[in-house]
């Protein structure tokens, strides 16, 4: 799979398939996440799919109450808040992503630095919703 | 960094005007610009003949999608009559209309115009608050829409990670909000003229005739950690600590600095002028610092051969209470992770050393988006000019004031510097 030219449809491609990949700097050595398929710091082109483990941790968060049409279609709203997060992945990258399994109506509890895990079922809502990252506290609190 | 910049020749302005901002549903975009024009020719101390007016530079940026119609530069010279000089619209997010101002600013300093209007308006308010998220939510990444981020949300998350390094809490918000309300009232053309403390009052007040029990707050952080009163949009932030959806216009006269003279005795001068663009969230190397706000404010420093403590006041794009922190910071004008103390300890109020959004910032102003970058300017051009009436920055000998805009969640910032000479 990794002959695929680097692209967003083929990273939410991967992502259906359970797969997170980044695009890797076969100069710099610097990998990107979500792909891209230019090198921002030497601007050459010569990008490798790789892939990444789908952990991380908690670097910022936000509780949604008021979210966009298709969030609301999926049934979030002020009594039902979703959880939006920056995450740093073990590799380096930094994602946006959504959180599932915290209580979003006790915000206070949600630490930074939580780790995190990417769920596997990773393409939630229909046809409508935009490829997602969906991540989960882990389990493992020795990650 | 960057060479320093100059212009090739002075920039001056010597007149402004702007609509109230606030909900107007029953006025359009041109109905708001006129009133605007209207009081912007009144302004001019010696008068002027506008048909004098060489171009218009003018900043929008939603009507594509909230009113269905572009191509708001030619519809606007002909609504002011000033058919057929040339019109370009700019487009930077809320930033739009700085980058005006800053295009009129090279047209003129490049010799090619001598009088410039320069403007900027929105509106918003016939939308639906999800609709204006939405269509706001344009100027984010693909990858924050996609992960359900709207603007609250960004700031908010801005705002844990800003908490988490430094130890600040929602109360520190507050303390914004609090100042903005103050600065508000005492501002006629402002969409919120009252202070926390009269909104408090007049819903007791309203409770008590309703026969209810009224709310018992005894302070004005008991009424912002009041889940009924003050509910959060994307926690942490919360309704009084975003900015408004806003209907407005504002605009101001921008001339070659040897033509002064003739339009006014009271001339202010462009000093210093920056802008740079911004990452993403996700590749952003600081959470808690807006790098374009960094590398604007320096570009415009090393122009005017200026520091931040030369600064005397100054407008702040403050879209949601911890932008204002955060930019106050990367403007120089408190060290990283200070300026919640700032605030607290009322630095930045109208009172203080250093006033921060003396026109009530775009919480208590309101935030026409496309007409913020131009109407913080006119509010930095009434104080250098004495002309701030209840909200005057009370300081006396005022030379030198900024505007600092954002657009996107940093994509875009701008920094202005004018100068009473």
């Amino acid at each position: 799979m990794t002959d695929h030219a680097i692209s967003d449809s083929a990273f939410a491609a991967f992502l259906k398939q359970g797969q997170l990949k980044g695009s890797r700097c076969t100069a710099c050595d610097v990998v990107f996440v979500p792909p891209r398929g230019m090198c921002p710091q030497c601007h050459k082109a010569d990008m490798q799919w790789t892939p990444m483990a789908g952990t991380g941790r908690l670097l910022a968060f936000t509780c949604i109450a008021i979210g966009p049409p298709w969030m609301a279609a999926l049934g979030y709203d002020r009594e039902h808040p979703y959880c939006s997060a920056v995450i740093e992945l073990d590799e380096g990258p930094r994602v946006v992503a959504r959180i599932e399994g915290v209580d979003t109506n006790r915000p206070e509890n949600i630490r930074i630095g939580t780790r995190l895990v990417l769920r596997q079922d990773a393409s939630d809502g229909g046809d409508d919703a935009p490829a997602c990252l969906i991540f989960t506290p882990s389990l493992h609190t020795s990650d | 960094m960057t060479r320093k910049r100059k212009l090739g020749r002075g920039v001056s302005v010597v007149g402004a005007g702007m609509s109230p901002f606030g909900l107007f549903v029953d006025r359009n975009s041109t109905d708001l610009f006129i009133e605007a024009f209207q009081e912007m020719l009144g302004s001019v101390d010696k008068g002027f003949e506008p048909n004098d007016i060489d171009a218009l530079y003018v900043g929008n940026f939603t009507n594509d999608v909230f009113v269905q119609q572009s191509h708001w530069g030619a519809i606007l010279v002909d609504a002011l009559g000033l058919t057929p000089r040339p019109a370009t619209r700019t487009e930077g997010a809320c930033a739009s209309s700085a980058l005006a101002f800053r295009e009129a600013v090279f047209a003129i300093a490049s010799g090619f115009y001598d009088i410039v209007l320069v403007g900027g308006f929105e509106q918003m308010s016939k939308q639906s608050t999800e609709q204006v998220a939405e269509g706001l939510a344009l100027a984010a990444s693909p990858y924050e829409r996609e992960a359900g981020f709207t603007y609250p949300g960004v700031f908010g998350a801005i705002a844990t990670a800003y908490f988490d390094r430094y130890g600040a809490t929602r109360e520190h918000l507050m303390n914004v909000t609090i100042k903005s309300h103050e600065n508000g009232r005492l501002n006629p053309k402002a969409q919120h003229q009252r202070s926390i403390r009269e909104i408090m009052s007049s819903r007791i007040e309203k409770a008590a005739s309703k026969g209810e029990s009224p709310p018992d707050w005894q302070d004005e952080k008991e009424f912002l950690g009041d889940p009924k009163a003050n509910p959060a949009i994307a926690w942490p932030t919360h309704l009084f600590d975003c900015s408004p959806i806003s209907d407005g216009a504002a605009c101001l006269l921008l001339v070659g600095e040897e033509l002064t003279a003739s339009f006014t005795d009271t001339p202010i001068h462009v000093r210093g002028l920056g802008q740079a663009s911004g990452r993403n969230l996700h590749t952003a190397d600081d959470l808690t610092s807006f790098e374009a706000t960094r590398f604007a404010s320096r570009e415009a420093y090393q122009m005017a051969d200026l520091s931040p403590s030369d600064i005397q006041f100054a407008e702040v794009h403050d879209c949601f209470s911890i932008a204002e922190i955060l930019h106050g910071e990367d403007l120089g004008f408190f060290e990283p992770g200070t300026g919640f103390k700032a605030v607290e300890e009322g630095l930045t109020r109208l009172d203080g050393p250093k006033p921060i959004n003396t026109s009530g910032g775009l919480k208590c102003k309101g935030h026409p988006v496309g007409a913020t970058g131009a109407a913080q300017l006119i509010e930095v051009w009434q104080q250098l000019r004495g002309a701030a009436g209840e909200r005057q920055v009370p300081a006396r000998d005022l030379r030198f004031g900024a505007a600092h805009t954002m657009g996107g969640t940093g994509g875009t910032c701008t920094f202005t510097i004018l100068e009473r000479r």
